[in-house]
């Protein structure tokens, strides 16, 4: 038996563990390119486009007016005003940490509480150029360190299934969301693949999903192409951050809800079809409709699972 | 004022018994040692969480209680004294409180005024004629104890609402057993570790005359932003029990439920940590959002137990602490066992005028108030201190105790001067069901500043492990 209360907690806190995680590597994006050599002429705008990724351009503008590496490292790594930074995603996850204190493991609890309370000593001012590299490693080992005391530790019981639809709906989000605002990059051209240019932006957009290395492993015969790359972010299910992976993990956790509970939720319709949807199409199928319609409609659809999880589990 | 006693210490500077084998091993210890000892705890308490939000400062601000290493220790013989006049009280505490919502003899025999019970803030009319389970309606009470010699003890309060402070005691052990095994092994420390089995036994035994079989029990809490929700989840995972706040429960076909993610599931019994006013905005403040609409007539039906009863508070009101005394002769028919603190009701015009002519000397309470907030400290208050509390106490007289200002006793304790006496107090937890459980311990706060008589969290306090030896 779980608190509807408690289960929104733990997929809150699978959430934002997730987000904060993304978001550093976002900035760790940003930050690798700012050290490479100027391509070609014209301002380069790896900050603004950094905000642009993160989803966070009307309250970034809103507070300052150029995207610099100052200005963007601290939004994104320490503004409480901004919700998804590292520092307010840190924040929410141990608040919903606290209020289910009781269903989590020692394990997980200290892992969070301690994360939380190392970030509370570090000063933005403190996190400069040659800092910056390492403090983000931190946070991502500290988001690992989560997910390995979960993995480790939890009870495979209903606690443990709504963090990890926390985490893998909030990584499909993710995912979806970075594809969606570089899709432009992916399209066919015309005039052929390959420049230079276009090899830059795909090697980046790799890197913000860490999907860089793995995908050299996948597609070891060919060069980057734009379709690999789509196909290896959507539907490839070895790949761990891609969408089909992440609904299959969906699925699985409401399979497992529902032999626990012996009852169907309402919500896992929705969640078969989407997963279905992602088994049943092909790249070219995708491209053929369009990929920016198919990345709307997959994040419209990522987030109303996300309500209808709410609804079907009385989280409020 | 008298000299302090120290614990550790025979008058004559010779070091008590009980205290014999921990005198000795400190006299081994080195400053940086248990330095490194004391941070150590601090960075276990930090990671558990165990942290106390202090009211008034930002809301980012999570502190420690300061912790001191060095234990205090009760003997075997002191203990069964304590005990036994603990025992007597509470049971007092709860015939007094059962007579007042039913026939109130003491009342009418004029023993305690009808006045100061019937229009108390802390009375609660809607309780009158309810008998809850087992007649029992504080079933967790912290009985807060002073020693001021070797053999005379005070009781300062009967704390029968809410008390807390439990979490940091069966805390303060662990740490302690982690730190210094050796020091275990060196001395008979009765165990507490069994408190929360003892209190789910509590809980399990009152539960309501419509409960058949195994009762579901939950903790309700306020809520992340209370000052005491770390303990009030520890106690719920002690227990293996839900911790729920007030929107996960809801009244139905006379039930009690609460929303799980699939079937509502029934509750038999409610350890509530919030207050009175705020349990049901049907019965009491009607804006709570912390509450259950509809929980006191199930309660009253007795469809529910709630623990402690609503209504408790008439039991350790300040102004009817005065006449804990007579409350024990009445419903024992033994005399107290544990003094109470001489009292003087500011109420009354020749204690009021003594206490302003005496105020350098005194403590000044408010009746209602606790946590050490608004209260006045005689003899170490600055003049102007006194002249604004004079003001305060002339304005509203019955709203304000005085005492003694007694010299509480003090325990070794690490400070920055090393090892050097601090004062102590003690709140032993105690639990009333099928039968009285007192665990063999309790929470000590400890004035860490040198000289401060102020043991209380809020306002700088620490706290150390207790530990009460076996013969």
């Amino acid at each position: 038996m779980l608190l509807g209360r408690n289960a929104a907690s733990l997929f809150w806190l699978a959430r934002y563990m997730e987000r904060a995680e993304n978001t550093a590597r976002l900035v760790e994006v940003a930050y690798r390119i700012s050290l490479m050599p100027r391509p070609f002429e014209g301002h380069r705008d790896e900050w603004r486009s950094t905000i642009v990724s993160a989803e966070c351009t009307e309250g970034f503008f809103a507070k300052y007016a150029v995207a610099s590496a100052e200005t963007v490292i601290n939004y994104l790594l320490f503004d409480r005003d901004n919700p998804a930074s590292v520092r307010s995603c840190l924040d929410t996850a141990r608040r919903n940490g606290r209020a289910v204190r009781t269903a989590l493991t020692r394990d997980v609890w200290e892992s969070l509480n301690s994360t939380w309370n190392e970030l509370a000593q570090i000063k933005p001012a403190q996190v400069k150029a040659d800092t910056l590299p390492g403090f983000l490693d931190w946070i991502k080992q500290r988001s690992m360190l989560f997910r390995g005391a979960l993995l480790g530790t939890a009870l495979r019981q209903e606690s443990f299934y709504f963090s990890q639809l926390g985490s893998f709906i909030e990584r499909a989000d993710s995912t979806a969301r970075i594809l969606d605002v570089k899709y432009h990059i992916l399209l066919p051209r015309s005039e052929g693949v390959g420049s230079a240019i276009d090899t830059q932006q795909w090697i980046t957009l790799l890197r913000s999903v860490s999907g860089h290395r793995a995908y050299r492993w996948a597609y070891r015969d060919s060069d980057y192409e734009a379709w690999n790359i789509a196909e290896f972010l959507i539907l490839d299910n070895r790949m761990p951050r891609s969408l089909s992976f992440c609904y299959d993990w969906v699925v699985e956790s409401l399979d497992s809800l529902e032999e626990l509970h012996r009852e169907a939720p309402a919500c896992i319709e929705l969640a078969r079809a989407t997963r279905n949807d992602l088994r049943g199409k092909s790249i070219s199928d995708i491209f053929a409709t369009g990929l920016h319609e198919f990345l709307e409609d997959f994040l419209a659809a990522n987030n109303k699972l996300s309500s209808e999880i709410a609804s079907s589990y009385n989280f409020s | 004022m008298a000299t302090v006693f120290n614990e550790m210490l025979n008058a004559d500077g010779s070091v008590r018994p009980p205290w014999e084998k921990l005198n000795e091993w400190m006299t081994t210890q080195s400053s940086p040692e248990l330095k490194r000892k004391l941070r150590q705890a601090e960075a276990i308490f930090r990671r558990l969480g165990i942290t106390f939000a202090v009211y008034g400062t930002a809301e980012a601000a999570e502190r420690l209680i300061p912790f001191d290493v060095i234990p205090r220790i009760i003997s075997a013989a002191e203990w069964r004294r304590l005990a036994a006049g603990i025992e007597q009280r509470i049971r007092a505490l709860n015939a007094f409180i059962d007579d007042i919502y039913h026939r109130q003899e003491i009342l009418r025999s004029g023993r305690v005024p009808t006045d100061l019970v019937i229009r108390n803030a802390a009375y609660v009319p809607q309780m009158a004629g309810h008998t809850p389970a087992r007649r029992v309606y504080a079933h967790i009470i912290g009985t807060d104890i002073v020693r001021v010699s070797v053999d005379q003890f005070y009781v300062l309060e009967d704390n029968c609402r809410t008390p807390s402070g439990v979490s940091y005691m069966l805390e303060d052990r662990e740490a302690m057993m982690y730190l210094f095994p050796d020091l275990f092994a060196r001395h008979r420390v009765a165990p507490i570790e069994n408190y929360c089995a003892m209190l789910r036994e509590t809980l399990d035994s009152v539960a309501p005359p419509a409960c058949k079989g195994e009762p579901t029990v939950v903790v309700l809490t306020p809520g992340i932003y209370n000052s005491a929700f770390f303990e009030h989840a520890f106690l719920a995972d002690e227990m293996g029990v839900e911790l729920c706040e007030g929107s996960d429960l809801y009244v139905d076909e006379g039930y009690l439920w609460m929303r799980t993610t699939t079937k509502p599931k029934r509750v038999d019994v409610v350890y509530r940590r919030i207050d009175d006013a705020y349990l049901d905005p049907l019965a009491f403040q009607p804006d709570s959002m912390l509450g259950v609409p509809g929980l006191f007539d199930l309660y009253r039906a007795g469809r529910v137990t709630i623990v402690n009863a609503p209504g408790t508070g008439i039991a350790d009101d300040k102004a009817i602490y005065c006449y804990m005394p007579e409350i024990i002769e009445f419903y024992t028919g033994e005399p107290p066992l544990l003094s109470n603190v001489p009292t003087r009701r500011c109420s009354q015009p020749d204690e009021l005028k003594y206490v302003l002519e005496h105020l350098d000397e005194l403590v000044v309470k408010e009746v209602h108030g606790s946590g050490g907030y608004g209260m006045l400290v005689g003899p170490t208050a600055t003049k102007k201190d006194i002249e604004e509390f004079a003001k305060r106490l002339k304005a509203n007289p019955a709203n304000y105790i005085a005492q003694p200002t007694l010299a509480l006793s003090a325990s070794p304790t690490f400070s920055n001067q090393g090892i050097a006496p601090r004062h102590v107090d003690l709140r032993p937890f105690a639990l009333t069901g099928d039968q009285i459980r007192i665990t063999k311990g309790g929470f000590t706060r400890v004035a860490m500043k040198k000289g401060s008589l102020v043991v209380n969290s809020s306002q700088g306090g620490g706290t150390k492990d207790t530990w009460v030896l076996e013969d």
